[in-house]
């Protein structure tokens, strides 16, 4: 077929190849957001990178990254992790049920818009307010517990779980977590034509059926990229756990802030780069194992 | 000096950072500023720290959003000198000779003492620290910040170290005593905020006494407690920065706050002003704010920044394991 | 759709609707008895009565917001609007048309750009500032230092939540069949892109839209470190009043942040026509075929 286009652009059908290689203009297709990221992301992020292999004085150094194996940055490192595995998934997981509930209501529904909107509002939501959101609600002396208690149901009796990293932290981080998968995993519950449940139904399968071989390998990639933006969005998070859990910062983002902001003399510039190549370093890791699990999937599903 | 408030004028504005309207008074320091002079002050960074401010100075020095001046704690002071510019206040001779640096690069300004705070209403009276491990208190005690990052908390370990047997050359008998509070279940690791206080959440806090005595706005029942064995003082430092937009506006303001006026309203705020000494032999203090300031018996003592750097390293190296 | 309502598929339409509820119930309790433990500490007064001087104090706070909205907003609420509409728009002609592009000519790209897209997520935004020192300056002396400029670095900031939306709405529709059958009529890449592809995604594009805004009001570390006062530092500012205004503040900024977006979600939204399947068909969202 000819393809009437603007001749700006090449396109790969029907061009002759040179020696077997592609020869295309499609990269400037690219060139405007890679400049952009490149200015105003990867510079950024490169600075802080470089930062890490130099000291005070500007030398070239690796003692920054020795600092890493230090108790508590470790300890960071296990805990950080955990708790944004454990809220990506679970976010994930929620968010998805939620997004189901919200795609099979009406399109143009008065609930769509107020949970869609909700769901940017909290989404974004965080820091030292959503802290005491929870703590005014289910913290010690906050009224689901004032109220649990008066009715002799005291959950705090062995500790406040609350500013636990594992516990409360990870169930104050679900309330940003499962509205921000509700947004980005719903465009793609939208893209599920009834028509196939229809076609399943036709062919003899039940939901099971529908559900294990139509709809969930449709899904699951975005379900996947799903996990992996939460897992990040935790990750990085910052500011709720430090006014959840000022003492002991069991998040590496607080290590960072600290290192960075310390007015008593703990403030190591080179070692807080360090700490967030380290994060850059997990983070790619872990987008790595998401590549390779969309590559398989893809495959027996 | 007329030459200063006409330069001043003609430049129009001033930059701040750092300060919070509820820190000892500072609102009242800045609106009261503004409609004498008429220059209008934009205050950025409400909740940074010193070494952000110091921070926004090297970054943005010379751009016209550059800081003018800073209030800073003494180690980030004494670690930047650099980047100030010396500039000594018509009141300079009132300020004791260790309270400022000698050629005018930083000068201190206010200060006050290591408190326990607490709502009357909610826990028992504090009459000694150890009382806090009891089980009246359980879960309700928390520090203002982390020790390792803020001048606050790091003081209110050193103070806690001083009741229970240290000095201030020792802050391990105040990491043990926190460690202690963790076994006891007293203490939280929550961010102590006006929120939580008034909340219930963390009724008992470790602050400087002139921002502990904010709460009292909040919690009718507020009361500023100061162990007799442990008063531990601590001041904080103007400087001008060196590369200033804004320079004549700068040094009013400095003039400004070390006015007897300026002093005193952030004696208002129930700061320990530098040039108290000075005003209550002139007369020239608010007395009824003075009589307002909290009680504090026995001999003060300061960390001198060698023993400040010993506590930070202790703290920094210790701390996370011993209240986790 | 209409589907003939048999008997099994009458119990699964009905199990459908309580199991929606039942969720939409809990999800209601989780996400709703937080903000109502901040309303009702916010209306708390010192006296143990109820109080709305917190709230109205908002509302006289000079530095927030006036009606001089332009190029050089000074409160900031009139600034951080601005700012998301700028990073809105910004935002989408960057992402829109690359990621059709990438679809459609460089597929082996996309996990580059995906990667490069989660970024931003993986430093920590006090990080992220120390970086963007430098280019705020360069860009303060040699082009502008007004508060709009953040902007660019927003649009960083809010590339993996829209990218994730997009991507997910991209994979629904085809994108490939949709533009060749398209050029093959004779369509320009402009109309490809606009009259084609965007309609097909509009609700992803408005849920990018929403994350973007929602991001651009509520973002607080960069705008503070770089000594700009936007909304979130205008009301920590304001938080420091005193405890109940710290709180009222948060919610009230919460709930001008959901009726903005609310707003939002009219202003796209046009109702959907049947379309026949073969080319334009996109996904309905009843699957049992009833209204909910």
């Amino acid at each position: 077929m000819t393809t009437a286009g603007s001749p700006a652009v090449a396109t790969n059908v029907g061009r002759p190849t040179l020696g077997g290689r592609r020869f295309s203009l499609d990269w400037i297709g690219v060139v405007p957001f890679l400049g952009y990221a490149a200015l105003f992301l990867v510079l950024p992020s490169a600075i802080v990178a470089f930062g890490a292999f130099f000291d005070a004085n500007n030398a070239f150094t690796l003692d920054n990254f020795t600092h890493l194996s230090r108790s508590y940055i470790v300890k960071s490192t296990i805990d950080t992790t955990t708790v944004s595995a454990i809220t990506a998934l679970l976010g994930a997981a929620l968010g998805a049920i939620l997004s189901y509930v919200i795609v099979t209501g009406s399109p143009t529904g008065l609930l769509r818009r107020i949970v869609i909107s909700a769901s940017g509002v909290l989404a974004q939501f965080g820091g030292v307010t959503l802290a005491f959101a929870f703590i005014a609600s289910i913290g010690p002396a906050g009224l689901v517990y004032l109220f649990a208690q008066s009715h002799g149901f005291d959950y705090y009796a062995h500790g406040i779980w609350l500013f636990e990293p594992i516990q409360g932290l990870s169930l104050v981080y679900l309330y940003f977590q499962i509205p921000l998968m509700v947004l980005v995993f719903l465009p793609a519950l939208d893209g599920i034509k009834p028509q196939w449940r229809e076609a399943t139904e036709s062919l003899g399968g039940n939901t099971w059926h529908y559900w294990r071989h139509v709809a969930g390998p449709l899904l699951f990639p975005a379900f996947l990229g799903g996990v992996l933006l939460l897992f990040a969005n935790a990750f990085s998070a910052y500011a709720t756990a430090n006014a959840l859990i000022n003492q002991g910062q069991p998040m590496l983002a607080q290590q960072i802030a600290g290192a960075l902001s310390s007015e008593v003399g703990a403030y190591e510039p080179g070692f807080a780069k360090s700490i967030a190549v380290e994060m850059i370093v997990i983070v790619t890791l872990v987008t790595i194992l998401y590549t390779q699990l969309q590559r398989r999937t893809s495959r027996w599903l | 000096m007329d030459a200063l408030v006409a330069a001043a004028k003609a430049e129009g504005k001033l930059n701040v950072i750092a300060l919070p309207r509820d820190w000892a008074n500072y609102g009242k320091e800045l609106d009261t500023f503004h409609s004498m002079y008429g220059i209008d002050i934009t205050s950025d960074n409400p909740d940074g720290s010193s070494q952000q401010e110091v921070d926004a100075i090297k970054q943005l020095g010379g751009t016209s959003r550059g800081p003018d001046v800073v209030d800073v704690g003494m180690a980030v002071a004494l670690a930047n000198t650099t980047l100030f510019t010396p500039y000594k206040v018509a009141t300079w001779g009132d300020i004791l000779d260790s309270q400022k640096e000698s050629t005018g690069l930083w000068f201190q300004d206010y200060g006050g003492f290591m408190s326990v705070g607490y709502d009357s209403a909610k826990v028992p009276a504090i009459t000694s620290l150890d009382d806090l491990l009891k089980p009246e208190y359980k879960g309700k005690v928390a520090l203002n910040g982390n020790p390792k990052q803020a001048n606050a908390a790091l003081n209110g370990v050193m103070m806690a170290s001083l009741a229970e047997g240290g000095s201030v050359d020792d802050i391990s008998k105040g990491v043990d005593f926190f460690h202690r509070l963790k076994q006891a279940g007293t203490f939280v690791p929550v961010q102590a905020t006006t929120a939580t206080v008034k909340n219930g959440t963390t009724p008992v806090v470790f602050d400087w006494d002139y921002l502990s005595a904010a709460h009292g706005k909040d919690v009718p029942g507020w009361k500023v407690f100061v162990p007799n064995s442990a008063v531990l003082g601590g001041y904080y430092a103007q400087a001008i920065s060196k590369v200033a937009p804004h320079p004549a506006a700068a040094r009013l303001w400095e003039e400004f706050l070390y006015s007897d006026q300026g002093q005193n309203i952030w004696l208002q705020g129930l700061a320990r002003p530098v040039r108290q000494a000075a005003m209550q032999k002139s007369g020239k203090i608010d007395a009824t704010a003075a009589a307002a300031l909290p009680p504090v018996n026995g001999t003060p003592q300061f960390l001198s920044p060698d023993q400040a750097t010993a506590a930070k390293n202790y703290v920094v190296a210790h701390w996370d394991a011993a209240i986790s | 759709m209409a589907v003939a309502r048999r008997g099994v598929h009458r119990t699964r339409w009905l199990r459908l609707q309580v199991f929606r509820y039942v969720v939409l119930g809990l999800a209601a309790l989780f996400f709703l008895v937080p903000i109502y433990a901040m309303l009702e500490f916010s209306t708390r007064s010192n006296s143990g009565g109820r109080t709305l001087e917190f709230w109205q104090s908002i509302f006289t706070y000079p530095d927030l917001i006036n009606w001089n909205f332009g190029p050089a907003p000074d409160a900031a609420i009139n600034a951080s609007l601005e700012l998301a509409l700028i990073t809105s728009v910004v935002m989408l002609v960057l992402l829109v048309p690359t990621m059709v592009w990438v679809r459609l000519k460089l597929p082996r790209l996309s996990r580059f750009i995906e990667f490069v897209c989660l970024l931003p997520l993986t430093i920590p935004a006090i990080v992220l500032v120390v970086g963007l020192f430098p280019i705020y300056i360069w860009m303060g002396t040699n082009f502008s230092d007004s508060i709009l400029t953040l902007s660019l670095a927003y649009v960083v900031l809010v590339l993996p939540y829209c990218y994730r939306a997009l991507d997910a709405g991209l994979g629904g529709i085809d994108v490939k069949t949709l533009s060749e059958a398209a050029r093959s009529l004779g369509a320009r890449w402009d109309q490809v892109m606009l009259g084609i592809i965007v309609p097909n995604i509009s609700n992803a594009i408005l849920n990018a839209l929403l994350l973007s805004v929602a991001l651009v009001l509520g973002e607080y570390t960069i705008a503070n470190n770089l000594l700009y006062n936007n909304m979130q530092v205008e009301l920590v500012h304001l938080a420091r009043a005193n405890a109940g205004v710290s709180i009222a503040v948060a919610v009230a900024s919460l709930f001008f942040a959901f009726i903005l977006l609310i707003a939002i979600s009219f202003v796209g939204n046009r109702p959907r026509r049947a379309m026949p399947e073969a080319v334009t068909s996109f996904g309905k969202g009843p699957v049992q075929g009833s209204a909910g």
